[in-house]
C-alpha cells in the first residue's frame, strides 16, 4: 500500500464553475489532445470506427435535469467530471506497487505508468468514477493535471495552465493553488461558496466546484414598470394608440 | 515506508514547430496553433491574439486532429463507371479528372451557361466562388445560406444594414441585459460561449427565448420555453408594452430611422404604402416648425410621428403609425399572443419592463466624442444597453424574415443599435439597406461564352430586379429572385436537385456542388432526393441531371451519386482566406480578416478545391482565370490568387498589408510578401478602428468618411434604418395589380399575403401538412438542435466526437410523453404526411410541451463516413429529414411553392409538425427507415461472411 505525503506544498487543482459550464466538452477533447501525446501512456480509443466506439477519458462531461427540493422547478447542469486531487485519495493509499502517489510539491495524483500492474484497485476506491483503465496499455490513467505544461519553461507563462483551463471557452475553469488562502482560486471559492463533492465522504477534494449563481429572475424592472404602467393601464385595449400617439406626437428634433 | 517519487519530465517541448492557421471545424474560424512533432499534427490550441476566440477552443476544434487524420478522407479522385448510386467508382489522375471536367463545363458553356448549377455548400470562400460563376456566365450559384440563416442575413440587411453573428454583435463588455432567440451551437460558437461566461461574471441577465433548454438556455437566467415559429409574436407583446408603457427612445428614431418619413395613404393607388418623396426622390417627413413638407433627411427639423397630411392632395402619414397601429393592436397585447406562443402574458409584461428599465434608466454614456453625418458635434457616446443576438431557431421557419425583422424593430425601438452596450456593427458594415448590389441573371443576359454582367447574387428592392421572364418564370434553377422567393439573397441550394431532376423551371446539364451533403442531412424528403438524383429521362435514356461533379475531402452520403470527384484537401493543408469581400472575422471596433495557411502536406492525391477551381477557370479561358496571352493567370494556385487578384484597383481579397511596401489598409497595390505578414501575424490582420468611429457607425461621418475610402460603402450618406421596409409593399402592389412586372395568377395571393412592409406573425405555417395547423392530426412541432461537439455531417467520422454523439434521442416533454402512454426509453413512430420514422425517446422537463427535439446530423447512412456497418450512427441514429417536405402541397392552381419562406426562399425546417405514437417492442433496437449502404469507395465495412 502506498504512503501519502504528510503535507504538500502546494494544493495545485481546479475550480469548475457549474454556473457557466455550457456542457460544449471543449475540456474533454482538449484534454484528450493534450494528453495522448503527452505525460504518461497515449489515451487509446477501442472501435473507433466501430459499434461501440470507446476509449479512455481523463475529463467526462455530464448533463442532467436536477429539481429543486425548494419549488420542484427543474433545471439543466452540466457537471464536467474528472480526478479531483484528494488530499486523503483513497486511491493512492491501496495501490499495491507504489504507483498511485501524491507528489508532495503540489499535491497532484499521479500514475506511473511503469510501476502499475492495472489491478484496478484504484478505480474501485475512487469515489468519483475518475480513473479509468487503458485496456490496450494495460494502465490506469487519470487527469495529471497536465503537469507536463502546467511548469513547462517552454510555454509562454500564460500557457502553463492545464489544457482544458487554456480551452474553456465560458471560463468556468480556473486553475491554481487551493493550499493559499490568497491565491485567485481560493478567493473564488470563498466569494461563490465553492464546495467539494461529495465532501462527507471525507476525502478531501482540492478542485473545488462553484454552485450554480441564482438566476437574476426579478431585477426590480416589474416593480417600477407595474409602477408607471398603473398611470396607464385603466387604458382598455382599443384606447391604447390614441393615448400612445398622443404622448408621441412631441416636438422632436433632427 | 519513505516514498521516492519518480521524476516526470516537466518541460518536454509541445513541438518541434507551432504554426497558425484558421480552425474549420464549424462556421466561426477561430485562430489555431497547430503544434507539430515528427511532422505530425501533435496538438491544436487557441491562438490568444486572434480577434475571434482569444485563445479559447471548442469541443470540435480540440478534436480537429482526429478530421485531419480521419480514415473517411477521400483519397484520389474518382470517375463513376457503375450505375449511380451504386459506388462503383475508379480511381484517375488529376490531369484526366479536370480534363473531364473542362469538358463538360465547356460544353456548356458554349451552349447555354445557364445548364451549369454550381452550388457551393460550407463554402468559406464564395468571393472566389461567386467569381467563377460570374465569369463562367451563369447565375446558378449560391452557397448553403439558402438553407441555413438567409432569414438572418436578409432581415439585418434590409432593415439596418448589418444582420446578427457576422455583422454584428452585442456589446459584451457593457451591455446590460443580453436576449438570446433560437440559438443552440450554431455561428459564432466561441465567441457567444465566451461572452456568456463574462455576461454571468458581470451579473448581466440572459434571457434565452428557445422552446429547448440546453446549452446557453441551460445557464441563461431566464429561460423561456417558447412554442417553436411563435417568436414574432413574443417579440410583439414585447413591443406592444413598450408602446403602451411609452418606453421606447423617440429621438432615436426621428435621428436614425425612417419613422418620420410620410407613407402615401391612397388605397388602390399604385404607390399606395409607398414614400411620398419630392421631385429629387428624397423621402418627405412633415416639420412641424415650418408646418409643412421637408426632405425627411434634412437637419435640424422637428419631424411628426404622429400626424396625417397632405401630400399633393393627397394624404400621407408617418411610418411609424403604421407600426404603431400593428403593434399596438389588441391582436399583439401580451394576454392575446400568449396562449398562442407558450409564454405568459405576465412574463412578457415583466421583460418588456425589464428590457425598458435597462435601456434608458441604466443608459450609460462613454467620454468619447464624435461628429454625426449632419456636422454636429457630440461630446459623448450615449448607450442603451440591452442587447440580442438570434440565429436558426428564428431563420428556419417561413416566417423567419418577418420575425428577425420584429427583432430588429424591437432593438431599434429601445435605441440599441450600434451605441455603447447595444448591437455593434462589425466593419465594413453598416452598407445602406439593403446594399446596392443587384442579382445578375435577366432574361437575354445569359449567353454562350460570355461572363454575366455582374454577380448572380445581389439585393433586390422591387419587382423590377427580379430574374423572371415575361410570364414571370424563374430564370435560375433554385429559383431565386422569381416570384417564388423574390429576396432571396443566398439562393435556395436546398431546391436544386429537386428542380433540376423535374427539369422546373429548365433543365441543367452539369451539376457542381462542393462540400454539402445534399443526399443526407442537407436535403429535405431524402427518400425523394435520392429518386431525383438516379432518375434517367425517358427522352435521353440519361440520368435527369446528366453529369454531377462534387468535392469533398470525406466519404460522406454524397459521393455515391456523384460521376465525377474532385478530393479535397483537409483544413490544415490549405490555403484559404476569410475575405472582407465574403463574410470576414471582423469585431465592432475594426475589421479583420485571416487566412489558413497549409501546416501539413498532403499525404495523398488530393488537391485544395479553390486551387482546382482556379484550375479549371484557367483550362475554360475564363476572363480574369487568364492572362492576355490564354495562359493562367493564377498558376500558383489559391495564394496566388489571394495575394495578387484585384476585384476593383486596390481591392482585393485581404486588406491587411498592402502595397508594395505592405504598409497599406483596405487599398493598395498588391503586395508580393502579403502572405508571410499574414503568417508572421498569427495569420489574421485587425484594423482597429479610431476611437470616435466605434459607435453610430451608421450616422457617424468619421466613420463613414473612412470606410468609403476603403471602399465599405459608396458615399458617406447615414445609413438609416428601414422599420417600414417600402421594397415589401412595392411586391404587394405589384401582386395587387400594379405595374409592368406582376406575380402569375399562381402566386398573387401568397405575394400580397406576405409582403407585408412590417414584421407580421402569418400564423403557423403548416410545413406541409393537410388541412393547415388547427385541424390538423400532427400535432407537434418537431425540431431539431446542433450539438455543440458535432457541425453538421462532418462530426461522425471523428473518433472522439463521435465518442460523445453517436446516436440520438427523441426527446419528448415529460407530460406529452404521459399524454400518449410514452414512457422513458421507448420506441416511437414519429410520422408527417411524408413518411414515418422510428427511434427512441428520452423524456425531460426543459423542453416546449408541443414540441419534440432531437440532434441533427447524428443519423448515417451505411457505407459512409467510413465507419463500420454496425456503427450505433446507422442503427441508433435517425434524421428528421425523411418527415419535412420539400414541396408544399399544391396551391390553387396546381402550384407547388417550395416549404421556404415566401420572401427569403429560407428552407423552412423548423415548420415540421409530426404526431407521435407508441412502437411496438423492437427486438433489434434499431431506427427505421434504413436505406441500403451508400457504397463509399474504400470505406465499406461490411461484416466477414
Amino acid at each position: 500500500m502506498t504512503a501519502l505525503p504528510a503535507t504538500t506544498e502546494k494544493k495545485l487543482g481546479l475550480v469548475i464553475d457549474l454556473d457557466t459550464c455550457v456542457g460544449c466538452q471543449a475540456c474533454a477533447t482538449s484534454c484528450k489532445e493534450w494528453n495522448t501525446a503527452g505525460y504518461s501512456e497515449p489515451l487509446t480509443d477501442e472501435e473507433p470506427m466501430g459499434a461501440d466506439p470507446h476509449g479512455s477519458w481523463l475529463n467526462r462531461i455530464h448533463g442532467y435535469e436536477v429539481k429543486s427540493a425548494e419549488d420542484n422547478t427543474s433545471r439543466t447542469v452540466h457537471f464536467p467530471r474528472s480526478c479531483l486531487h484528494c488530499e486523503e485519495p483513497a486511491c493512492v493509499t491501496v495501490c499495491p506497487t507504489g504507483a498511485s502517489y501524491k507528489r508532495v510539491e503540489d499535491g497532484i495524483v499521479l500514475v506511473n505508468p511503469e510501476t502499475c500492474i492495472g489491478c484496478k484497485l484504484c478505480s474501485w476506491a475512487c469515489p468519483y468514477g475518475a480513473r479509468e483503465y487503458d485496456y490496450s496499455s494495460g494502465v490506469m490513467k487519470k487527469c495529471t493535471l497536465c503537469v507536463d505544461r502546467i511548469y513547462n519553461e517552454t510555454f509562454a507563462p500564460e500557457d502553463r495552465v492545464p489544457a482544458c483551463v487554456k480551452a474553456c471557452p465560458t471560463g468556468a475553469r480556473h486553475f491554481g493553488d487551493i493550499g493559499d488562502p490568497s491565491s485567485d482560486v481560493s478567493q473564488l471559492v470563498a466569494e461563490r461558496g465553492g464546495f467539494d463533492l461529495l465532501g462527507a465522504f471525507g476525502y478531501k477534494p482540492v478542485n473545488k466546484y462553484l454552485p450554480p449563481r441564482p438566476k437574476a429572475h426579478d431585477n426590480g424592472a416589474a416593480a417600477a414598470e407595474a409602477a408607471h404602467a398603473e398611470t396607464i393601464s385603466s387604458t382598455p385595449p382599443e384606447a391604447r394608440l390614441e393615448k400612445f400617439f398622443a404622448w408621441a406626437d412631441k416636438v422632436l428634433s433632427r | 515506508m519513505s516514498f521516492e517519487q519518480p521524476d516526470v519530465a516537466l518541460n518536454e517541448p509541445s513541438a518541434d514547430e507551432i504554426k497558425t492557421t484558421t480552425c474549420y471545424m464549424c462556421a466561426c474560424r477561430c485562430g489555431i496553433r497547430v503544434h507539430l512533432k515528427d511532422g505530425v499534427v501533435r496538438y491544436i490550441d487557441g491562438n490568444r491574439d486572434h480577434p475571434v476566440n482569444k485563445g479559447v477552443l471548442c469541443g470540435k476544434g480540440s478534436a480537429g486532429i482526429m478530421q485531419h487524420y480521419s480514415p473517411a478522407r477521400l483519397k484520389a479522385p474518382m470517375k463513376r463507371v457503375g450505375p449511380r448510386g451504386s459506388g462503383e467508382f475508379e480511381e484517375i489522375s488529376w490531369d484526366e479528372a479536370l480534363s473531364l471536367a473542362t469538358d463538360w463545363l465547356g460544353t456548356v458553356r458554349a451552349d447555354d451557361p445557364k445548364k451549369l448549377a454550381f452550388f457551393t455548400g460550407r463554402d468559406q470562400s464564395q468571393a472566389l466562388t461567386g467569381w467563377f460563376a460570374q465569369q463562367f456566365g451563369t447565375p446558378n450559384f449560391a452557397a448553403h445560406g439558402g438553407f441555413c440563416s438567409v432569414n438572418m442575413a436578409a432581415a439585418g440587411l434590409y432593415t439596418f444594414g448589418g444582420a446578427f453573428w457576422e455583422f454584428g454583435e452585442p456589446d459584451w463588455e457593457r451591455t446590460k441585459y443580453f436576449m438570446l432567440f433560437g440559438v443552440a451551437e450554431d455561428h459564432a460558437s466561441n465567441p457567444l460561449k465566451m461572452a456568456l461566461g463574462k455576461l454571468k461574471e458581470r451579473g448581466v441577465k440572459v434571457v434565452a427565448i428557445n422552446p429547448v433548454r440546453t446549452g446557453y438556455q441551460a445557464i441563461a437566467d431566464e429561460w423561456v420555453g417558447i412554442r417553436p415559429g411563435t417568436d414574432a409574436l413574443f417579440v410583439g407583446g414585447l413591443i406592444h408594452e413598450l408602446l403602451r408603457t411609452e418606453q421606447v427612445d423617440l429621438d432615436y428614431l426621428v435621428r436614425y430611422t425612417n419613422a418620420h418619413w410620410l407613407v402615401i395613404d391612397d388605397p388602390g393607388a399604385a404607390d399606395h404604402g409607398l414614400f411620398a418623396r419630392d421631385a429629387d426622390g428624397n423621402p418627405l417627413c412633415h416639420d412641424k416648425t415650418s408646418g409643412g413638407l421637408k426632405p425627411a433627411g434634412d437637419a435640424d427639423i422637428t419631424p411628426a410621428l404622429v400626424g396625417t397630411f397632405d401630400v399633393d392632395g393627397r394624404k400621407a402619414r408617418p411610418s411609424f403609425m403604421h407600426l404603431a397601429e400593428r403593434y399596438l393592436s389588441p391582436d399583439m397585447a401580451p394576454e392575446k399572443v400568449a396562449e398562442q406562443c407558450d409564454v405568459p402574458a405576465d412574463t412578457i409584461k415583466r421583460i418588456a419592463g425589464e428590457l425598458a428599465e435597462a435601456a434608458f434608466k441604466g443608459e450609460i454614456a462613454l467620454d468619447i466624442p464624435w461628429t454625426d453625418t449632419h456636422g454636429r458635434h457630440h461630446d459623448k457616446m450615449v448607450g442603451r444597453p440591452v442587447s440580442m443576438h438570434a440565429m436558426r431557431g428564428i431563420s428556419a421557419h417561413a416566417n423567419g424574415f418577418h420575425t428577425c425583422r420584429a427583432i430588429h424593430l424591437l432593438q431599434i425601438l429601445l435605441g440599441t443599435i450600434d451605441c455603447p452596450g447595444g448591437f455593434r456593427y462589425k466593419p465594413p458594415f453598416p452598407k445602406p439597406p439593403p446594399p446596392p448590389l443587384k442579382p445578375f441573371g435577366k432574361p437575354g443576359t445569359i449567353k454562350p461564352n460570355t461572363p454575366m454582367g455582374g454577380p448572380p447574387l445581389g439585393f433586390t428592392a422591387g419587382p423590377e430586379d427580379l430574374l423572371v421572364d415575361a410570364e414571370g418564370t424563374p430564370q435560375r434553377i433554385d429559383k431565386a429572385y422569381s416570384w417564388d422567393a423574390p429576396i432571396a439573397a443566398h439562393g435556395l441550394m436546398h431546391m436544386v436537385i429537386t428542380n433540376a431532376a423535374n427539369q422546373d423551371p429548365y433543365p441543367v446539364d452539369v451539376l457542381f456542388m462542393f462540400m454539402a451533403n445534399m443526399s443526407w442531412n442537407s436535403s429535405m424528403n431524402i427518400p425523394a432526393v435520392l429518386q431525383h438524383l438516379t432518375t434517367k429521362d425517358p427522352a435521353t435514356g440519361d440520368y435527369k441531371i446528366p453529369k454531377i461533379i462534387y468535392s469533398d475531402a470525406y466519404g460522406s452520403e454524397m459521393i455515391p451519386y456523384a460521376d465525377l470527384i474532385l478530393p479535397d484537401t483537409t483544413y490544415l493543408e490549405r490555403w484559404d482566406c476569410i475575405s472582407l469581400l465574403d463574410r470576414p472575422i471582423s469585431e465592432p471596433d475594426g475589421p479583420a480578416d485571416s487566412i489558413r495557411q497549409p501546416v501539413v502536406e498532403p499525404d495523398r492525391d488530393v488537391r485544395p478545391f479553390q486551387t482546382v477551381l482556379l484550375d479549371l477557370g484557367a483550362r475554360l479561358g475564363l476572363p480574369g482565370f487568364v492572362d492576355e496571352d490564354g495562359a493562367p493567370k493564377y498558376p500558383g494556385g489559391y495564394a496566388d490568387y489571394i495575394v495578387n487578384h484585384e476585384r476593383a484597383p486596390g481591392i482585393g481579397p485581404l486588406a491587411g498589408f498592402r502595397g508594395e511596401d505592405g504598409a497599406t489598409y483596405g487599398k493598395g497595390a498588391p503586395n508580393p510578401d502579403q502572405l508571410k505578414a499574414y503568417i508572421d501575424n498569427g495569420c489574421f490582420h485587425h484594423h482597429a478602428l479610431d476611437e470616435s468611429h466605434r459607435f453610430y457607425k451608421h450616422a457617424n461621418a468619421g466613420y463613414l468618411e473612412w470606410a468609403k475610402s476603403v471602399g465599405f460603402v459608396g458615399s458617406t450618406n447615414p445609413i438609416v434604418f428601414q422599420l417600414y421596409l417600402e421594397p415589401m409593399q412595392k411586391f404587394r402592389l405589384a401582386g395587387e395589380g400594379h405595374g409592368e412586372i406582376q406575380p402569375p395568377e399562381s402566386h398573387r395571393k401568397r405575394i400580397t399575403a406576405n409582403f407585408d412592409p412590417l414584421p407580421f406573425w402569418p400564423g403557423h405555417a403548416d410545413g406541409g401538412a393537410p388541412g393547415g395547423d388547427a385541424a390538423s392530426e400532427y400535432d407537434l412541432h418537431a425540431i431539431t438542435q446542433r450539438p455543440m461537439a458535432m457541425y453538421h455531417s462532418w462530426g461522425s467520422q471523428n473518433a472522439w466526437l463521435r465518442q460523445i454523439h453517436a446516436e440520438n434521442r427523441l426527446y419528448v416533454h415529460r407530460k406529452t410523453a404521459a399524454d400518449r402512454g410514452i414512457s422513458d426509453d421507448d420506441w416511437v413512430w414519429i410520422s408527417s404526411p411524408i413518411g414515418r420514422v422510428k427511434c427512441q425517446v428520452r423524456l425531460m422537463d426543459g423542453v416546449n410541451p408541443n414540441t419534440v427535439w432531437t440532434w441533427n446530423a447524428i443519423g448515417k447512412r451505411r457505407g459512409a463516413w467510413g465507419l463500420d456497418h454496425d456503427a450505433p450512427e446507422f442503427k441508433r441514429g435517425f434524421l428528421l429529414n425523411h418527415l419535412i417536405t420539400e414541396l408544399l402541397p399544391a396551391r390553387e392552381g396546381g402550384y407547388r411553392f417550395s416549404n421556404s419562406d415566401p420572401v427569403t426562399g429560407q428552407a423552412a425546417w423548423y415548420d415540421l409538425k409530426v404526431k407521435i405514437e407508441k412502437a411496438d417492442a423492437d427486438a433489434e433496437g434499431q431506427t427505421a427507415p434504413r436505406f441500403e449502404a451508400a457504397i463509399v469507395p474504400g470505406m465499406v465495412k461490411e461484416p466477414a461472411e
